[in-house]
């Protein structure tokens, strides 16, 4: 018998031809029968006291079937919107967060009033004729000047705006003293949007005979939502089921529970009829929670022989009006300061500076990308004032020994650095690039090489860890595996795929495990009410490394008790029966065999061993011992026209490595998508306030501008397998990582190209305005001056 | 992202469409390929009272050269202009202009008309017309392009005026244009423009004021026989370009300058 895996096969995304072909089911796909619909009144100003609200005209429009404010909200909902410890236990401050507002807006956005009507049409009409008398405050906008002892506050009445401020290691003054060159670089991460497909929308229906609410929403982590959303409305989590269907990609953004979460189930409640609401793309660029939005001051220190001393990071992350749920998730950033690297000393401090605008929360890659950024730019200045090769200075300073506790006690689990480092650079051709750009610059070519040696952790994630930083739930993972008489397997996970592709990788792992054939096997997951009784989410590149650890968990209970029942039918001992291929047999008589199927027939009939219970199903969960630990070396190649300050993104290498491969085409996939996002991120993308007015001047895809697939060349992969010892399936994460390495590899290889006119530093977005200034600065000419080189 | 209630209503000629407008009144506005209009009645910054579609109007989309002109019906889209090959042979430069226009859902629906009417800065034809001394020939009267791009989003139109064609002159000597921007599909952040005519060069520039400008100064000096590279400092003379997310003032007057050099050095 030929041997067959699935784990490892290039096969196609069996959810794809549904998706592509548009019969994906997204929120605003359903609706319940007398569904109204709800539109939100906002604050159009950042910070203002709400003096009154006049809903009169309204409340008479056609079709209007009810407005609600806060006085009604009170009545359905209590306790406020959730924020984790995450990696800053103890907060500063954390003002509370009703879903709507009451006395005071403290950013545009906030919703001040909701309406209920027939149809979305006159929904948005009538909230036009809702009256709200502001009295505008002064707005908090400047993350610098938030901290400046004079500045107002976000919230009235607070007593400045520090949310937190945590040294995780001080300075160490005597090694920073063993440093030969130093380097010193503030990094702007600027605000950007998680722009997903599908905007946010929620639909939701209460039944009052029997107290049960049915939430259908657009979100990564259905059962987290329950928890929350079933606190808030008293409501206990057998009554109240949420629905996650088909996602049009979450990014992160759609972790954290929002205002509308709330607002759209309590209105259903108060007005006896099913609510649905959709987000506009104006509200969620608005009003979905920001990614990044960070400064970093960065301190680094290097021997003459390149040999690394010291990294010292202090992030002022940009919080918004309220904490986001795991807002200081993004800490994170600190605690990876140090990178792929050994350094003698690391220090990290992170301050949440609240302002008035919406809050971040974490955005793909969430900190890891920041860690990056900050490290490989410092690994680069370094190389820079100590005249070596920016390839050679990351060699000679690799971590190579595994497991590797690092200055924060996280423990890396297998790497091998070097060997992406190397594959990247062969890939890239880099001596004969370096040429090139030699060649280039005597004929003012600029020409840039940038290099990105990354490292994450993900795989959210031990229990220990994870329990203190949500508050309470351990983010384990967790799979249902049926076996149905016939042989027909339906898996259900806690996870939730929005583009992840979990449809194909899930059951080619049940496919290897039971060794039944992949098309027989269904995953299903997006509802509370079916499988375990909690799921955990998709985020953090945890589905892999933990959800299908879980997967493989309960198939592996489904495979003892078969082999057991096996036995019992054979008549032999357990020990002596051999699991192959879906076949069960007698060691040493392989010619006679039962089929995986037949077995799962035999657990519903009669007959069945001593104690053993009819039917072949099996929860577990899983619960892995560390993070894992991807890595990689991106290479950007670019051009920069020294006359416009336009970059050509000529080349993009990546080599990536995330242990055990289910499926080569996702991993693929999921590095495109996260390469482009984080390139995007680095020339293309920012949320833009009017410092004085509080106001977005980024509210539609003409001002927030996402590059399209011209923008990209066609990226190069190249790939290392480094098994992770964490799990039996040695896999890791990759949902990040093309995000995680790829906005520094854009930013080193500018700063590259602009190096012989002195340019040490270039922010994001690397916008051709902004690069043309600084090569005008550079070159000494006035920014009105002529040309940039004559 | 919704607009506000509005009439909707589709004429089937140029007379109807007029009669339809006049009884409308003036908050009716017509209807070609959408792409500048619905958008803004979905942020409802327009909310016209009336929408009349001239989309059922046959014969408005001809293109055809007629009496040593290049007649451009108003209603001919994008992705038309581009692939005609009287453009081709009578006016490269329109031919090549109109592939750059957005991307191709806006290519396919995009009229010459809506642009020339909606009189957006960042608008590609506007430029092109007023350096070539087009005319805009409506139901009532024919306008030269110098006379029509008064300010932003201006022109002197009337409520039941309808623009029928842009008349441009054949010109199949040296051109280019040039367009700076970020994405592929972008408007312009700047936009540069040469055309060889009658033995001296026409140069447009877009988006670096509220209207196209034409470019005097650098004819006049590329007349006297400046090369490209110094005529081309004169493209920012005299211009006032507001600031906006994308660029400074200072940015786009440099730009002018650098894609006003490329443009007639590229010129073929
Ligand atoms: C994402 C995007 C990118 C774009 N990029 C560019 C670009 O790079 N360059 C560019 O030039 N354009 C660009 N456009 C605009 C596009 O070319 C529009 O199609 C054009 O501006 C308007 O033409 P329309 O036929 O769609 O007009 P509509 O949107 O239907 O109408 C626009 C206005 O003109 C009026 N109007 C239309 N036709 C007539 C007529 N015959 N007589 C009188 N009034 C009339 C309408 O009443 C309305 O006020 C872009 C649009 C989008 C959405």
């Amino acid at each position: 018998m030929a041997v067959t895996t699935m784990i490892g096969a290039k096969i196609h995304r069996r959810e794809d031809p549904r998706l592509v072909s548009g019969e994906g089911r997204y929120v605003d796909d359903f609706t319940r029968p007398g569904c109204v619909a709800l539109a939100v009144v906002r604050s159009p100003h950042a910070h203002a006291l709400v003096k009154s609200i006049d809903i009169t005209q309204a409340a008479k429009a056609p079709g209007v079937v009810a407005v609600y404010t806060h006085k009604d909200f009170v009545k359905v909902l209590s306790g406020t919107m959730p924020v984790t410890p995450s990696f800053v236990a103890e907060k500063k401050q954390s003002p509370p967060r009703f879903p709507i507002a009451d006395k005071e807006v403290v950013y545009q956005g906030e919703p001040v009033a909701v309406v209920l009507a027939e149809t979305k049409y006159q929904a948005s009409d009538a909230s036009n004729l809702i009256e709200v008398e502001y009295e505008t405050l002064p707005a908090v906008m400047d993350l610098d000047k938030a901290l400046e002892a004079k500045s107002p506050t976000v919230h009235s009445g607070a007593p400045d705006n520090l949310g937190w401020d945590l040294t995780y290691i001080p300075d160490d003054p005597a090694v920073m003293k063993e440093a030969d060159v130093v380097i010193k670089v503030r990094i702007l991460q600027q605000r950007i949007a998680p722009t997903s497909m599908e905007t946010r929308g929620v639909l939701a229906e209460y039944s009052k005979p029997d107290g049960t609410l049915t939430v259908w929403m657009s979100s990564q982590s259905p059962h987290f939502v329950r928890l929350f959303l079933g606190g808030a409305m008293g409501i206990p989590e057998n009554r109240l089921r949420v629905i996650s269907p088909d996602v049009g990609g979450g990014f992160g953004a759609k972790i954290s529970p929002y205002s509308e979460d709330w607002l759209v189930p309590a209105a259903a409640k108060l007005s006896g009829r099913p609510v649905k609401w959709i987000e506009s793309r104006t509200e969620s660029l608005q009003t979905t929670t920001h990614g990044r939005g960070q400064v970093f001051e960065v301190e680094a220190g290097a021997k003459k022989d390149g040999t690394l001393v010291f990294i010292k990071a202090t992030q002022y992350l940009d919080a918004g009006a309220y904490m986001g749920t795991f807002a200081a998730f993004q800490a994170c950033a600190c605690l990876l300061a140090g990178g792929a690297y050994n350094w003698k000393h690391v220090a990290a401090r992170t301050v949440g500076v609240l302002t008035n605008k919406v809050p971040t929360d974490p955005y793909r890659g969430a900190g890891r990308p920041e860690a990056t950024h900050l490290c490989e730019r410092a690994i680069d200045l370094l190389a820079g004032a100590l005249k070596m090769d920016p390839a050679e200075i990351r060699r000679k300073n690799f971590i190579t020994t595994f497991p590797h506790t690092n200055h924060f006690g996280l423990v890396f689990d297998s790497g091998a650095y070097e060997k992406a480092l190397d594959m990247a650079m062969k890939i890239a051709g880099y001596e004969k690039l370096r040429k090139e750009q030699e060649e280039g610059r005597k004929k003012g070519k600029y020409l840039g090489i940038g290099l990105s040696s990354w490292i994450e952790i993900c795989g959210f994630g031990p229990s220990a860890a994870t329990a203190p930083a949500t508050g309470g739930i351990a983010l384990v993972e967790s799979a249902q595996v049926r076996v149905f008489p016939t042989g027909s397997v339906a898996v259900y996970v806690g996870t939730h795929s929005h583009g992840q592709g979990h449809d194909t990788t899930f059951p080619q792992i049940v496919a290897d495990t039971l060794g039944v054939p992949y098309d027989s096997i269904e995953l299903r997951h997006g509802d509370t009410a079916e499988g375990p009784a909690f799921g955990y989410g998709t985020y953090g590149s945890r589905s892999l490394a933990v959800g299908g650890m879980a997967v493989h968990k309960a198939s592996k209970k489904i495979v003892d008790k078969a082999r057991k029942l096996a036995a019992h039918m054979f008549e032999a001992a357990e020990e002596d029966i051999a699991f192959d291929q879906g076949q069960f047999y007698v060691k040493g008589s392989p010619d006679k065999r039962k089929a995986f199927g037949e077995v799962a027939f035999a657990s519903y009939g009669a007959g069945l061993p001593e104690g053993m219970e009819q039917g072949l199903e099996a929860v577990a969960y899983y619960d892995p011992s560390n993070f894992v630990w991807p890595f990689g070396t991106h290479i950007a190649v670019v051009e920069v026209d020294p006359e416009t300050g336009h970059v050509d993104l000529k080349r993009y290498i990546a080599v990536d490595d995330c242990g055990n491969i289910i499926n080569p085409m996702i991993v693929d996939g999921q590095i495109h998508g996260g390469v482009a996002q984080g390139i995007s991120q680095a020339l293309y993308e920012e949320v833009v306030y009017d410092n004085e007015s509080g106001q977005m001047r980024t509210g539609t895809f003409t001002d927030y501008l996402l590059p399209s697939a011209n923008e990209f060349p066609i990226f190069e992969l190249g790939r290392t397998i480094t098994p992770s010892p964490t799990n039996e399936l040695g896999v890791k994460g990759i949902g990040e990582a093309g995000t995680i390495a790829s906005s520094i590899a854009v930013i080193n290889a500018i700063c590259d190209a602009l190096a012989p006119l002195g340019i040490k530093h270039v922010d994001m977005p690397a916008s051709p305005d902004r690069l043309w200034k600084q090569i005008q600065e550079a070159s000494g000419g006035s920014s009105n001056g002529k040309e940039a080189r004559k | 992202m919704i607009p506000a209630a509005f009439e909707y209503a589709r004429a089937s000629s140029v007379e109807e469409a007029v009669k339809l407008l006049k009884n409308y009144g003036e908050d009716a506005k017509v209807l070609a390929g959408g792409h500048s209009l619905i958008p803004l009645m979905r942020l409802r910054l327009a909310q016209p009272s009336a929408l009349v579609d001239i989309n059922g109007i046959k014969g408005l989309d001809q293109i055809k050269e007629s009496g040593g002109k290049l007649h451009i019906g108003a209603l001919a889209r994008h992705v038309s202009i581009h692939n005609s090959q009287v453009v081709k042979d009578k006016l490269p430069l329109l031919a090549e202009v109109a592939a750059e226009v957005g991307d191709n859902q806006i290519r396919n629906m995009g009229t010459i008309g809506g642009v020339v009417a909606h009189a957006d800065a960042a608008g590609d034809y506007p430029t092109i017309a007023l350096m070539l001394d087009a005319d805009i020939v409506t139901n009532k009267r024919t306008i030269a392009a110098k006379d029509f791009f008064k300010d932003i989003f201006t022109t002197p139109l009337a409520a039941d005026e309808i623009v029928t064609e842009i008349v441009f002159p054949v010109a199949n000597g040296p051109h280019k244009y040039i367009k700076f921007r970020r994405r592929l599909f972008d408007w312009a952040i700047v936009g540069a423009a040469a055309q060889k005519m009658d033995g001296g060069w026409r140069i447009g520039l877009t988006n670096v004021g509220p209207t196209p400008v034409r470019a005097k100064a650098v004819e006049e000096a590329l007349h006297k026989g400046a090369k490209p590279e110094e005529a081309a400092q004169h493209a920012s003379d005299g211009l006032n370009p507001s600031g906006d997310l994308r660029a400074s003032p200072e940015y786009k007057k440099h730009l002018a300058r650098v894609l006003t050099k490329r443009a007639i050095e590229q010129a073929g």
